[in-house]
C-alpha cells in the first residue's frame, strides 16, 4: 500500500494478507514509537538536563491539581484516545481479513502437529480432500501460487502452533479440535515452517517447509508422487 | 524526660534474651519480615540468573559447553526457560517488590509499630520459603525440573508421557500453590494494616503513593490469584488422580486452562508493577524536591490500571484457538489500559519540570525505571492490536517487550529502592560512586541484551527453541551476531552485579553512619532511627500534612516533614 513494510526489509511477504498485517505493525510503529515515544523520550530527557539543580535556586511548588496544570496530561491523554482508536480500528480491520473472514477456498490442506513433526494432507489430482488419492507428506507443505487455501490444523498430543513467517501467519493447534484458517500465497518458492508453541524435548526440531509452486510444477509433483504412490 | 522515656522503650523491645536464631529467623518484626524475604527474594534471583546465563550461552554459540554446567541439552534447555520464567516472577519480583518493600514500608511509612498480624506475617514468609524450597526440589526428582514453559499449558504440562517430567511437573505446581498461599497471607496484612493502622491525622490522601499502590497491588493480586489455585488443583488432580479437566480426548478442554492462568497471569503483571512505580514515585519526588505532580491522578491512573487489568487476559491467546470474535473485544480493552499507563508516566514526567533535580544512585535507578519501562510499555501496543500480534505473538518481540517491563520493574525497581532506603534499613550510607558504575554498568548492558531480541523477535524468532540451526531462515549469520551480542551483554551485566554486592557489603560493615534523615524528605519512616527499633518509635508520629511537600514557597527549608506540626 505504502511501498515495502519494515518486517518486509528482512522477511518476504508472500501471501495475499502479509501486506496487511505489515501495515498495522508499520502504523503502531510511525504513531507510538516514532511518534509518542521519541517525544516523550526527548521531553523527558531534556527535563532532566533543564532542572538540575542549581546553587540558590529553589524548586517550583507546583501541586497539578489546578485546571491549568491538568492540562498538561489531559491533552496527551485525549491525543491518546485518538490513536488508539486509529490503532484499533486498523487492527480489528486486519485481524477480520486474516481470522474471521475466509474466502472461497480453491483447496483444502489438512494440517497436522504432533510430537515432533508437522505432517500435511494434500488433495491429490481430484482437488478433494479425503479421497483416495490424497497425498501425504511429513514436513514440507505444497501449495500453487496464487490459489487460496482453507486449512484444518489439528494436532494429536500436545498443543503446537503452525508459524508461516513469510505468510505472517500463526494459528496454535488444539488437540481434539479442528481450527480451520485460510491463506493464499503470491509468490513461488521455499520457506520455513515452525512450531511456535512450546511441545516438549524436541519443540526445537521441528523444522517444516512450505513449497509454492506454479501450477505446472505442482501437477509435476503431483504425477510423480502419484506415480511412485502407485508403483509401491 | 522523652530521651530517657525513648531508651527505656527500646531497650524494653530489642528483648536481650532473644537468641540470634530467634531474632532472624522467628521475628514477628515487619523490618526482619523485610529482611528475610529480600535476601531469600535475591538468592532465587541468583538462580534464575544464572539459568539465564546458561541458556544465553546456548543460544549464542550452539553447543558450547557452557562454565558451570556443560553441554545444554534440549531436555536441559526447556527446563531452564521454564525456571527462569517461574523463579524471576514468582520468587524475586513478587517476594521483594511486594513482600519486602510492602514490609518495611507500610508500617514505617503510617506510622505504625508493626503489621496488624505480625505472626501471620511470620507463617507468610516461612510458608514463602517453604515453596521456595519445594522449587529447588523439583529440579533433582527424577526426570529433572519442570520443562513445559512457566505458564503451564496442558496437556504438556498434564501428562508425564509428554512432558517427560513427570514428577517434575507435580512439584513444580505445588511449589506455584504454595506461594501463592504466602501471598494471600501477606496480601491479608498489608491491607489491613494500611487501613486500620495509620498514624493519627493520617487522612486519605496523605497515604505515601508507594503504600497505595502496594495496597492496590495486594488487592488486585487477591481478587485475580483464586481461579489460578483452583486451576492449579485442577492441573495437579489431572497430573496424579486422572481427572481430565484439561484433556481434550475425555472431554476437557486445554483453552480453559490458558483462561484460568492469565486472568491471573495479567493483573499479575500490575501487582509487581505498582510497587515498583510507587518507589519511583516516592524518589522522584524527593531527589527533584518537587511535590508529585496531582497526587489524585497517579491514585486514580493506578486503580483505573488496576480494575482494567482484569479485561485484558484473552490478549494471550489471540491466535490460541479462541473464538476470533472475541480478540475484537480484548484488543480494545487491551489498548484502553494503554492510557491509565501512559497518563501515570506523563505524571512523573511532569513532576520533574520545574524541579531541583540531583542525581544520586537512587535517583538514577528510578529515572532509569521511566526511560526504559516507556520501551515495555509502547512496544505493547504492537502486541496489543490483534492483527500485528498474529505475526509477533510468542516471538523474541514478545520475549523484548516483556523484559522491557519486567526488567524495570523487578530489577532496576529493586535497586531503586534498595538504595534509597539502605540508609534506613542498615544505618550506614551506601558509596555513592560505586552505585552510579554499577547503574551504568546494569543499565548500558540492559539494553543492550533486549534492544536486538526486538530485531530478532521482528525477523522471526520464535521463543523456546534451543537451537536455530534447524530452521534456514533463522540461522543467518546477522541473526547469530544479533544473538551472540545480547549474550554478551548478559555477561557483562551479570558481571557488574558483583559491585552491587560489594558496595551492600563494605557500606554494610564500614559505610558511613546514616543520619535519621539523610535525603531530607517527608514520609514519616526518615522520622525513625536509622535503623528503627523493634516497635519503630517510642513515640508513635501524628500527621499534619501530606507527604509530597517539598519547596514550599515562603519557607527556609525545601522540605516538610509529614509529622513536624505547622
Amino acid at each position: 500500500m505504502f511501498g515495502k513494510g519494515i518486517i518486509e526489509y528482512w522477511v518476504p511477504a508472500v501471501s495475499s494478507y502479509a501486506h496487511d498485517i505489515d501495515f498495522i505493525f508499520d502504523t503502531v510503529f510511525w504513531i507510538v514509537i516514532a511518534f509518542w515515544f521519541v517525544v516523550v523520550e526527548a521531553l523527558f530527557l531534556w527535563l532532566i538536563v533543564r532542572y538540575r539543580k542549581k546553587d540558590g535556586v529553589k524548586a517550583q511548588y507546583i501541586t497539578g491539581e489546578q485546571k491549568h496544570e491538568k492540562r498538561f496530561i489531559t491533552w496527551p491523554h485525549y491525543l491518546i484516545m485518538v490513536c488508539d482508536v486509529v490503532i484499533v480500528a486498523i487492527a480489528i480491520n486486519v485481524w477480520y481479513k486474516v481470522k474471521q473472514d475466509a474466502p472461497p477456498a480453491d483447496e483444502t490442506v489438512r494440517i497436522v502437529g504432533q510430537q515432533w513433526a508437522w505432517s500435511f494432507v494434500h488433495p491429490g489430482p481430484d482437488g478433494k480432500l479425503d479421497t483416495a488419492d490424497d497425498i501425504r507428506t511429513v514436513d514440507e507443505l505444497h501449495l500453487v501460487v496464487n490459489r487460496t487455501y482453507l486449512y484444518k490444523l489439528e494436532a494429536r498430543d500436545v498443543l503446537h502452533s503452525l508459524s508461516i513467517p513469510v505468510f505472517r501467519l500463526k494459528q496454535d493447534a488444539i488437540p481434539g479440535r479442528i481450527v480451520t484458517g485460510w491463506f493464499k500465497p503470491i509468490k513461488t518458492g521455499t520457506y520455513d515452517i515452525q512450531c511456535a508453541e512450546i511441545c516438549g524435548f524436541g519443540h526445537g526440531l521441528m523444522p517444516a517447509r512450505v513449497i509454492i509452486e506454479t501450477p505446472e510444477q505442482h501437477t509435476a509433483w503431483l504425477s510423480a508422487h502419484s506415480a511412485s504412490a502407485a508403483g509401491e | 524526660m522523652v530521651v530517657q522515656h525513648a531508651e527505656h522503650h527500646e531497650e524494653h523491645a530489642h528483648h536481650p534474651q532473644e537468641s540470634w536464631f530467634r531474632h532472624y529467623f522467628l521475628s514477628t518484626d515487619h523490618k526482619i519480615i523485610c529482611f528475610q524475604y529480600m535476601f531469600t527474594g535475591m538468592a532465587m534471583g541468583l538462580v534464575g540468573a544464572f539459568f539465564a546465563y546458561v541458556f544465553r550461552m546456548q543460544m549464542a554459540f550452539p553447543g558450547v559447553h557452557v562454565p558451570g554446567w556443560g553441554l545444554v541439552t534440549p531436555a536441559d534447555y526447556n527446563m531452564l526457560i521454564t525456571n527462569h520464567g517461574a523463579i524471576m516472577i514468582f520468587w524475586v519480583a513478587m517476594p521483594v517488590l511486594i513482600a519486602a518493600f510492602g514490609n518495611y514500608l507500610i508500617p514505617l511509612m503510617i506510622g505504625a509499630d508493626d503489621m496488624v498480624f505480625p505472626r501471620i506475617n511470620r507463617l507468610s514468609y516461612q510458608i514463602f520459603l517453604l515453596s521456595a524450597l519445594v522449587l529447588i526440589v523439583s529440579f533433582f526428582v527424577p526426570g529433572g525440573g519442570f520443562a513445559g514453559a512457566w505458564t503451564m499449558y496442558p496437556p504438556l504440562s498434564a501428562k508425564a508421557q509428554y512432558s517427560l517430567t513427570g514428577d517434575g511437573s507435580t512439584v513444580f505446581v505445588f511449589a506455584v500453590a504454595l506461594e501463592f498461599v504466602a501471598f494471600l497471607l501477606g496480601g491479608i496484612n498489608f491491607v489491613t494494616t494500611a487501613m486500620n493502622s495509620r498514624a493519627p491525622g493520617m487522612k486519605i490522601y496523605d497515604i505515601p503513593i508507594v503504600v497505595w499502590m502496594i495496597v492496590i497491588a495486594s488487592l488486585l493480586f487477591m481478587a485475580s490469584v483464586g481461579p489460578l489455585i483452583a486451576g492449579a488443583i485442577m492441573l495437579l488432580f489431572d497430573q496424579r488422580l486422572g481427572t481430565a479437566f484439561f484433556d481434550p480426548n475425555r472431554g476437557g478442554d486445554p483453552i480453559l486452562w490458558q483462561h484460568l492462568f492469565w486472568f491471573f497471569g495479567h493483573p499479575e503483571v500490575y501487582v509487581v508493577l505498582l510497587p515498583a512505580v510507587g518507589i519511583v514515585a516516592e524518589i522522584i519526588t524527593v531527589f527533584s524536591r518537587k511535590k508529585l505532580f496531582a497526587y489524585k491522578t497517579v491514585l486514580s491512573t493506578a486503580i483505573a490500571t488496576g480494575v482494567l487489568s482484569f479485561t485484558v487476559w484473552a490478549h494471550h491467546q489471540f491466535v490460541a484457538g479462541i473464538d476470533p470474535r472475541m480478540a475484537n473485544i480484548f484488543t480494545v480493552t487491551t489498548l484502553i489500559i494503554s492510557i491509565p499507563i501512559a497518563e501515570m508516566m506523563f505524571v512523573y514526567i511532569a513532576t520533574l519540570y520545574g524541579g531541583s533535580i540531583t542525581l544520586t544512585t537512587p535517583m538514577l535507578w528510578a529515572l532509569g525505571f521511566i526511560g526504559s519501562f516507556l520501551i515495555g510499555g509502547v512496544t505493547g501496543i504492537f502486541l496489543g492490536s490483534s492483527g500485528a500480534d498474529i505475526y509477533l505473538h510468542d516471538t523474541y518481540f514478545v520475549l523484548a517487550h516483556f523484559h522491557y517491563t519486567f526488567f524495570p520493574i523487578a530489577i532496576i525497581g529493586t535497586y531503586a529502592g534498595l538504595t534509597f532506603w539502605f540508609p534506613k534499613m542498615f544505618g550506614k550510607m551506601m558509596n555513592d560512586t560505586l552505585g552510579k558504575w554499577h547503574f551504568w554498568l546494569t543499565f548500558i548492558p540492559f539494553n543492550c541484551i533486549f534492544i536486538p531480541l526486538f530485531f530478532t523477535g521482528m525477523l522471526g524468532d520464535h521463543r523456546r527453541i534451543f537451537d536455530y540451526s534447524n530452521f534456514s531462515e533463522l540461522s543467518t549469520p546477522m541473526l547469530q551476531h544479533l544473538r551472540a551480542f545480547a549474550t554478551v551483554s548478559l555477561l557483562v551485566m551479570l558481571t557488574a552485579q558483583t559491585l552491587f554486592v560489594y558496595n551492600f557489603v563494605t557500606s554494610l560493615l564500614w559505610g558511613k553512619k546514616a543520619e535519621k534523615n539523610p535525603w531530607k524528605a517527608n514520609t514519616l519512616e526518615w522520622t525513625a532511627n536509622s535503623p528503627p527499633p523493634h516497635g519503630n518509635w517510642a513515640t508513635l508520629p501524628t500527621v499534619y500534612r501530606g507527604p509530597y511537600e517539598y519547596s514550599v514557597p515562603d519557607r527556609a527549608e525545601d522540605y516538610w516533614p509529614q509529622n513536624a506540626p505547622s
